[in-house]
C-alpha cells in the first residue's frame, strides 16, 4: 500500500507544453550498484507519438534505465511516471494495472520456450480477460498478421523460429493487449541487415497506423535514423535528449564519435541515398 | 485504477426490417469488454440478405474490437449478406484493410489424419526410439574413449575442474550425509534393540548396527543423497550449457566436451563418493554407539570390542567397493541426461528429473546385484 500522498508530476520542460502530458516521465533517477553510480539524476520525458531511441556505450545503464521505466527495478532515488502514475511507489495491484497498458519486447525475445507462439500471444489475454476460444484464436491471428507472420507460425515452438521470426513473435506478444506504449530492447540486435530493415519498417508502420508511443534501446544506427524521431543519449551518468537532428549536431565527444565515426558515416550516407 | 472487466453493457441493437437488418453499435468496443463484445457479435445475424451497420454511437474502439467485428462481418458476407456501413467504417478498419492487403504467404492446408499418417507417426516414433538407443551407446562409447585417452596421458585430466567437483559433490555434502547416516543408524539400533530385548539379546544390537551400516546403509544412503544432490546438478549444469550453445562453442574450438565436462565430473565423484561413504560409515557407527550406551547401557568400549568381534575383515570393504560403481552410474546418468537437453526450459526440468530418478533406480538395482553376487562369492 502507498501511505504517502502521491507527488504531482512536475511541469514538463518549456517548449513541450504544447505536446500535453508526457506518457513516460523520469525525474531525478539515481541508480547505483555498490559504489558504482550508473545514473546520477536522470530526467527524461516521452510524449504521445514519440519514437525515442535510447543509445549509450556498453555499461552506460541502458537496460537498467529500461527496467526502471518498466517498474521492474526500483531506483535508489527519483521517480518514474507512466501515464502520470509513479511506478516506483505503487502497490502491486496498481502496478499490474499500469503494466497492462504497455508492451515490452526483450533483447532475446524472451518467448516462453515451452509454449507455442500462439500460446505465447494468448498468455496475457488469458491472464486478464475471460475470452472464448474462438475470440482468442481470432485475436492471435490479428497479432500474427500485424507483425507479418504467417498464421501457421502460431503453432510452432520458439525454438523452431529464425531470429527474425522470434523478434516478430515477441512483438506480437507485446501487442497482445492493444498497448499504446511499447518498450523495445534492442529490437534489431542479431538480425541480418535485410531482416533488421524490414523489422524497422514494421515498427515504423505500426507506429504510424496505431499512433503508438515507442521507447527503444538500440545500437543500430539505421534504426535510429529511419524510425526514431527523438534520441536520448546516456553519457557521463546523465542523459541528453534531443531531436535526431539536434543530437547529431551535439558537441559531446562520445556523441560526435557515435554519429560521425566511420561506421556511422556509411549508415548515414546509405539512409540519405534512400531518401 | 480501472476495473478488470467493465460492466457487461449492451454494445449493439439489432432492428429487423423488410429489406434486412440494421445494427447500431455503441459503447466501448475495447479488449476490457471482450465478453460483452462476444455476446453482442453473436447477435449479428449471418443469414440476413442485407446488413446495415451504424457505427456513429461507438464511444471507443480498439484494434481487438475492430478485428472481432470485422471477422463477424466477414462471416456474414461469405454467407451471402450484403454488408454496408451507414456512416463509414469504424476506426482501425482502414489499418486492417491495409494490413491484410499484403497478406503473408498462406500455408498449404494440413492434410487430414489418415491411416498413412498414423503409420508415418509409428515409423517416426520407432526411428526416434532407435536413434535414442544409438545415442546412449554412442555416449558410453565416447566416455570409454575419453577415459582411455585420459589414462594414457594424465596431463589431459583437468585438475582444477576435478578439485571443484570433489569440493561441490563431496565436501559440501558432508553435513547432510553425516546427519542422515547418524539418524538412520539410530533408528535401526532403536528398532533392533526393542525386538532383541524380547530374547534378552540386546547385545546383538551392536552386530546389527555395525553390519547393516558398513555393508549396506552407509554406501546406499550416501549414493542416494548424492544422486539427488549432484546427479541433478550435473544434468542441470550441462543442460543449461546446451541451451546456451556453450557445448557447441567448445566443440567449435576443437575441445572435447566429454573431456572438459564429463570426465572431471566422473572422476570427481569417483573420489568423493567413497570418501563420503567412509564418513557415513563412521557417523552411522557413532549413532549406533550413542544409542546403545544411552538405551542399552553398553559402554563405548564394550561397543567397540563387540563390533570388532561381529565384523568380518571384509565387511567394511563389501560396502566400500560399491561406492565407485555407484559414483560412475550417478555421474554418467546425470551427464547423459544433461547432454540430451534441447530447445526448451521444460526439457531441462524433465531431463533433470529423469536423471535423478534413473540414477537412484540404477544405484538400488546395482546394489541388489552386488548383494546376490556377494552371497554367491561368500564375501
Amino acid at each position: 500500500m502507498n501511505a504517502e500522498p502521491r507527488p504531482e508530476v512536475r511541469p514538463p520542460s518549456a517548449g513541450a507544453a504544447a505536446r500535453g502530458l508526457p506518457v513516460v516521465s523520469i525525474r531525478g533517477v539515481v541508480n547505483r550498484f555498490g559504489a558504482q553510480v550508473v545514473h546520477d539524476g536522470v530526467d527524461l520525458d516521452v510524449y504521445q507519438g514519440d519514437v525515442l531511441g535510447v543509445v549509450g556505450g556498453s555499461g552506460s545503464g541502458k537496460s537498467v534505465l529500461l527496467r526502471t521505466m518498466l517498474g521492474l527495478h526500483r531506483p535508489a532515488e527519483g521517480r518514474v511516471y507512466i501515464e502520470g502514475k509513479d511506478v516506483t511507489h505503487l502497490s502491486q495491484m496498481e502496478l499490474s494495472a499500469v503494466k497492462r497498458g504497455y508492451g515490452v519486447t526483450f533483447q532475446h525475445g524472451a518467448l516462453f520456450s515451452s509454449l507455442s507462439v500462439a500460446q505465447n500471444i494468448q498468455m496475457p489475454l488469458r491472464e486478464y480477460f475471460p475470452a472464448s476460444a474462438e475470440a482468442l484464436e481470432a485475436l492471435t491471428e490479428l497479432r500474427l498478421r500485424m507483425v507479418g507472420l504467417p498464421v501457421e507460425a502460431g503453432r510452432k515452438l520458439p525454438s523452431q523460429l529464425s531470429g527474425g521470426m522470434i523478434k516478430r513473435a515477441a512483438l506480437a506478444r507485446a501487442l497482445a493487449l492493444d498497448p499504446s506504449l511499447l518498450f523495445l530492447d534492442e529490437p534489431t540486435a542479431g538480425l541480418d541487415p535485410i531482416s533488421a530493415a524490414s523489422f524497422d519498417q514494421l515498427v515504423a508502420y505500426l507506429h504510424g497506423q496505431l499512433k503508438l508511443t515507442i521507447v527503444m534501446i538500440t545500437h543500430d544506427l539505421d534504426t535510429l535514423l529511419t524510425v526514431c524521431n527523438r534520441v536520448a543519449v546516456l553519457v557521463d551518468r546523465k542523459i541528453i535528449v534531443d531531436t535526431l537532428a539536434g543530437i547529431m549536431n551535439h558537441t559531446h565527444p562520445w556523441i560526435v564519435q557515435y554519429f560521425h565515426g566511420s561506421r556511422a558515416r556509411v549508415a548515414r550516407d546509405a539512409v540519405r541515398g534512400e531518401r | 485504477m480501472s476495473s478488470l472487466t467493465a460492466s457487461a453493457s449492451v454494445l449493439l441493437d439489432a432492428i429487423s426490417t423488410a429489406e434486412g437488418v440494421t445494427v447500431q453499435l455503441h459503447g466501448e468496443w475495447r479488449l476490457e469488454n471482450i465478453t460483452a463484445i462476444e455476446t453482442a457479435l453473436r447477435r449479428v445475424p449471418t443469414d440476413a440478405p442485407r446488413l446495415r451497420v451504424g457505427c456513429a454511437g461507438i464511444a471507443a474502439i480498439d484494434l481487438s474490437g475492430a478485428w472481432l467485428l470485422r471477422t463477424r462481418l466477414a462471416q456474414a458476407r461469405s454467407a451471402g449478406a450484403q454488408v454496408e456501413f451507414l456512416d463509414g467504417p469504424p476506426e482501425h478498419f482502414a489499418f486492417i484493410q491495409d494490413m491484410t492487403a499484403h497478406p503473408p504467404a498462406e500455408p498449404a492446408p494440413e492434410e487430414p489424419p489418415s491411416l498413412r499418417s498414423v503409420m508415418a507417426w509409428i515409423g517416426r516414433a520407432s526411428v526416434s526410439q532407435a536413434l535414442q538407443q544409438r545415442a546412449a551407446i554412442a555416449f558410453l562409447g565416447r566416455v570409454a574413449l575419453t577415459a582411455t585417452r585420459a589414462l594414457r596421458s594424465v596431463h589431459r585430466l583437468r585438475l582444477p575442474s576435478i578439485t571443484r567437483h570433489v569440493y561441490e559433490t563431496g565436501i559440501q555434502a558432508i553435513p547432510i550425509v553425516s546427519l542422515i547416516a547418524f539418524l538412520i543408524s539410530v533408528i535401526v539400533a532403536y528398532l533392533g534393540a526393542q525386538q532383541l530385548r524380547q530374547f534378552g539379546a540386546e547385545i546383538f544390537t551392536v552386530d546389527l548396527v555395525a553390519i547393516a551400516v558398513l555393508r549396506e546403509m552407509g554406501v546406499l544412503l550416501t549414493a542416494i543423497i548424492v544422486a539427488g544432490r549432484s546427479g541433478s546438478a550435473f544434468a542441470a549444469e550441462i543442460g543449461v550449457m546446451r541451451l546456451n550453445d556453450e557445448i557447441d562453442a567448445l566443440r567449435s574450438m576443437g575441445v572435447d566436451a566429454f573431456e572438459v565436462l564429463i570426465a572431471p565430473r566422473v572422476i570427481g565423484l569417483l573420489i568423493a563418493l567413497p570418501l563420503l561413504t567412509i564418513i557415513a560409515d563412521a557417523m552411522g557407527l557413532a549413532g549406533g554407539a550413542l544409542l546403545s550406551s544411552w538405551l542399552l547401557d553398553i559402554s563405548f568400549a564394550q561397543f567397540v570390542t563387540r563390533a570388532q568381534d561381529a565384523l568380518a575383515p571384509t565387511t567394511f570393504w563389501a560396502g566400500l567397493v560399491k561406492a565407485p560403481v555407484f559414483a560412475v552410474l550417478i555421474a554418467l546418468v546425470g551427464a547423459y541426461r544433461g547432454m540430451q537437453v534441447r530447445d526448451s526450459s521444460r526439457e531441462l526440468g524433465r531431463l533433470t528429473t529423469v536423471a535423478v530418478v534413473q540414477a537412484i533406480f540404477l544405484v538400488i538395482f546395482a546394489d541388489a546385484i552386488f548383494a546376490v553376487a556377494f552371497v554367491e562369492l561368500d564375501f
